[in-house]
């Protein structure tokens, strides 16, 4: 088993917090797990990303090379493409549709869905709605992180554990908010299965 | 049980367990985590360990030397430009000698995701004639940190540890060791040692330069040197992280060519002369500049050998794997490009950050002015650069802002104006402040107090609010020219007036806009229980 992830998004839109509960969950399934991130300037505002690399035998590079992802994982429209020539060519693509536009010149969405849809049946994800239903917009990560859950190779019921660990100490209410909005995004994802 | 750490926290978890009594740092990307981390951890041990920020890398450094001058084990941590602030002790530190176990932990940025060079700390190194060490994962660092604390003590010197930025971000398991005790405070008096007078410095070179071939019999036993056997006329010499690409490579195409893997210097030449014995080609293969590359390359060439120097590898960057795989002869494998569609993101200043009131002021005041340069330094307010500002217009090193705008305002430019944060100001801006009172330089400092190191995550600085006005007095700047203004948008009129007024005078005066970073406060208002 190897999988090679690429989590993209915006400084500050919580990608690491995905990134430490698929870390929590590979750890529980006794999985080797790298994962490099973005520290410094890039974090203010910037185009940030990190590299998640799991397997079941050792693992060298700390970065996925191009043409290897399983899954890009994205918060952002835009920003799932930015990575696309890391790709494998049977790769999937997850992201967010809510676009966060911080510079001159951002491409319209219907740019940005075609280029999409030129990938092998790309997850598109309302996500910012899902995590208002689930209860607080903040949520949208853990939407992102259920609406990929499929396709990571740990089982759901694993990364809800982790999620649940990695909030409890926010509070019950929290960890059960994040849960809810795991579920809502792990559901969508079903439902676009099935329809393709 | 493993846990999951950082590069930059196995070295802290590692030098903890290496029974440390003190960490001295100075918050840089890519090292400000090691020192984050046994702030965090250090509870629980049975000697307390000393872990506050230090001013700057140089006191640090200092710092750290006299702990182990002490006796004690020290440890002191920096990105790689902080290794030129600390330099003179650094090198000059390996002519004393140390006592107790002293480790340098340097964080080099190859690709620059967050510095303004990619230079190698290797070559400081070599300079300094010390041992360094360069593991290739998390759990060599975790082990070289105790590997070289002890090699330390051996040999009485200070051991430079390398690392880079993707093992110092990276996460990975790390498994833990037994825990090395504290060590007892010991202060020999040896002047004839530390006294670096002529007489003693060159017996202490001497000394220095008499153990080289003892580091390098240290290097030929070293757990870190180590051949991976494999067959055909190509082999790899691999440096520090490099060492993962080429085995990533290896492991994924299927290749079997020998690598030798380099964790430790000075060179291990028996080694070395063993691969290149069995080879024709070898590819050598360093994260960073191509020093070795060129010293065994030597000053005529030798064909034989492939990397950076003759573009089998890209001169610049940071290394991956598929840079590694095109060197070894892999053919580049057809990927999708980046969609035509796709912009830059550049960084930005967070909304609602003071800075942002700052340079609207600022800019409003300069766009009165035919000459309207700005000399700025490192730090959040670094991104004031950017549009929408376009406010300031030099970065060069930590505190030229001050001293580059009084060697201009010398040349005869006015205004002269220079932004600086409160951290960089403490850090290396007072002492060129001092030069320019001393020399009536008519300037305006700016200093951009936002209560803390933000750029690297928000640490606690080393004087802000009052303190900084009582330092700007002790060096001489009047009264009637050291103003405080808020830098909110409420205040803009008074403090584009206050500006006005400073910048068009011809005298030193310092403004110090006041207001604390709004990620601090949020964290803040989150955890009333963190650290103010």
């Amino acid at each position: 088993m190897q999988m090679n992830i690429i989590l993209a998004g915006v400084g500050g839109q919580g990608i690491l917090t995905i990134a430490a509960v698929i870390d929590h969950a590979t750890l529980q399934s006794s999985l080797t797990v790298r994962q490099a991130e973005v520290h410094g300037m890039s974090q203010r505002g910037g185009a940030v990303q990190s590299h998640l690399r799991i397997s079941d035998k050792e693992i060298f590079s700390d970065l996925i090379a191009e043409g290897t992802a399983n899954l890009i994982l994205s918060v952002e429209p835009l920003e799932a493409l930015r990575y696309l020539p890391f790709l494998a060519p049977d790769g999937k693509i997850v992201t967010a549709t809510d676009s966060f536009i911080n510079m001159v010149g951002y491409p319209s969405m219907e740019q940005i869905l075609a280029e999409l849809h030129r990938t092998n049946h790309p997850v598109l994800v309302n996500a910012a709605e899902l995590a208002r239903e689930a209860g607080n917009v903040r949520t949208s990560n853990m939407v992102m992180l259920g609406a990929a859950a499929p396709f990571i190779g740990i089982a759901a019921e694993t990364l809800e554990a982790s999620i649940k660990k990695l909030f409890q100490a926010k509070g019950t209410d929290i960890a059960a908010m994040n849960i809810r909005a795991f579920r809502t995004g792990e559901a969508l994802s079903q439902l676009q299965a099935t329809a393709t | 049980m493993k846990q999951l750490l950082l590069g930059a926290e196995a070295i802290a978890l590692g030098a903890l367990d290496a029974g440390i009594s003190g960490v001295y740092a100075y918050p840089g990307t890519p090292s400000t985590e090691i020192t984050e981390y046994i702030q965090k951890n250090r509870g629980g041990r049975e000697q307390p360990v000393r872990s506050a920020w230090s001013a700057n890398e140089k006191t640090a450094y200092e710092a750290a030397l006299g702990m182990s001058y002490a006796g004690k084990r020290s440890l002191v941590c920096m990105k790689h430009v902080g290794l030129n602030v600390a330099a003179d002790a650094f090198i000059n530190s390996a002519i004393t000698g140390i006592n107790g176990g002293m480790v340098v932990a340097v964080a080099d940025d190859p690709s620059m995701h967050s510095s303004q060079n990619e230079q190698d700390s290797r070559v400081y190194g070599k300079f300094a004639m010390v041992p360094v060490i360069e593991p290739a994962s998390q759990q060599e660092l975790y082990d070289a940190v105790r590997y070289a604390f002890d090699l330390s003590e051996a040999l009485k010197l200070p051991v430079l540890l390398r690392l880079t930025t993707r093992v110092a971000h990276s996460r990975a398991g790390v498994e833990g060791a037994s825990i090395h005790p504290q060590n007892q405070l010991n202060a020999p008096y040896a002047p004839e040692r530390f006294v670096l007078m002529p007489h003693n410095a060159r017996r202490q070179y001497n000394n220095l330069l008499a153990m080289q071939p003892q580091l390098e019999e240290h290097s030929e036993q070293s757990w870190l040197n180590r051949l991976i056997p494999g067959t055909g006329t190509t082999g790899v010499l691999a440096f520090g992280i490099a060492f993962n690409y080429v085995m990533e490579v290896r492991q994924a195409f299927g290749l079997d060519c020998p690598v030798l893997k380099i964790g430790h210097y000075p060179l291990p030449r028996k080694k070395i002369e063993e691969l290149f014995s069995s080879c024709d080609t070898i590819l050598v293969a360093e994260e960073g500049y191509p020093v070795y590359e060129e010293l065994l390359r030597g000053y005529f060439g030798n064909n034989n050998i492939k990397g950076r120097l003759d573009g089998t590898l890209p001169r610049a960057g940071e290394l991956n794997a598929d840079s590694v795989a095109l060197a070894l002869g892999l053919a580049k494998k057809e990927v999708m490009p980046v969609p035509d569609i796709m912009v830059n993101r550049p960084p930005e200043l967070c909304k609602g950050c003071g800075h942002r009131d700052l340079y609207e002021a600022l800019n409003t005041v300069m766009s009165s002015h035919e000459q309207h340069h700005v000399f700025s330094d490192i730090g959040c307010y670094t991104l004031g650069a950017l549009a929408p500002y376009n406010a300031i217009h030099t970065c060069v090193d930590m505190g030229a802002s001050i001293t580059m705008a009084k060697g201009a305002a010398d040349a005869g430019l006015r205004p002269a104006v220079a932004v600086i944060g409160d951290s960089t100001f403490t850090h290396s801006g007072m002492t060129g402040l001092l030069d320019a009172i001393n020399d009536r330089s008519p300037l305006t400092v700016i200093i951009a107090d936002n209560d803390t190191t933000a750029m690297t995550g928000g640490q606690n600085s080393s004087a802000n609010g009052l303190r900084l006005l009582e330092i700007c007095r002790g060096l001489g700047v009047e009264e009637a020219h050291l103003k405080t203004i808020i830098p909110l948008k409420s205040h803009l009129a008074e403090n584009v007036a206050i500006l006005r007024e400073e910048i068009a005078r011809e005298g030193v005066s310092v403004v110090i806009a006041q207001r604390e970073c709004i990620e601090t406060a949020a964290r803040k208002k989150r955890n009333p229980a963190a650290k103010a």
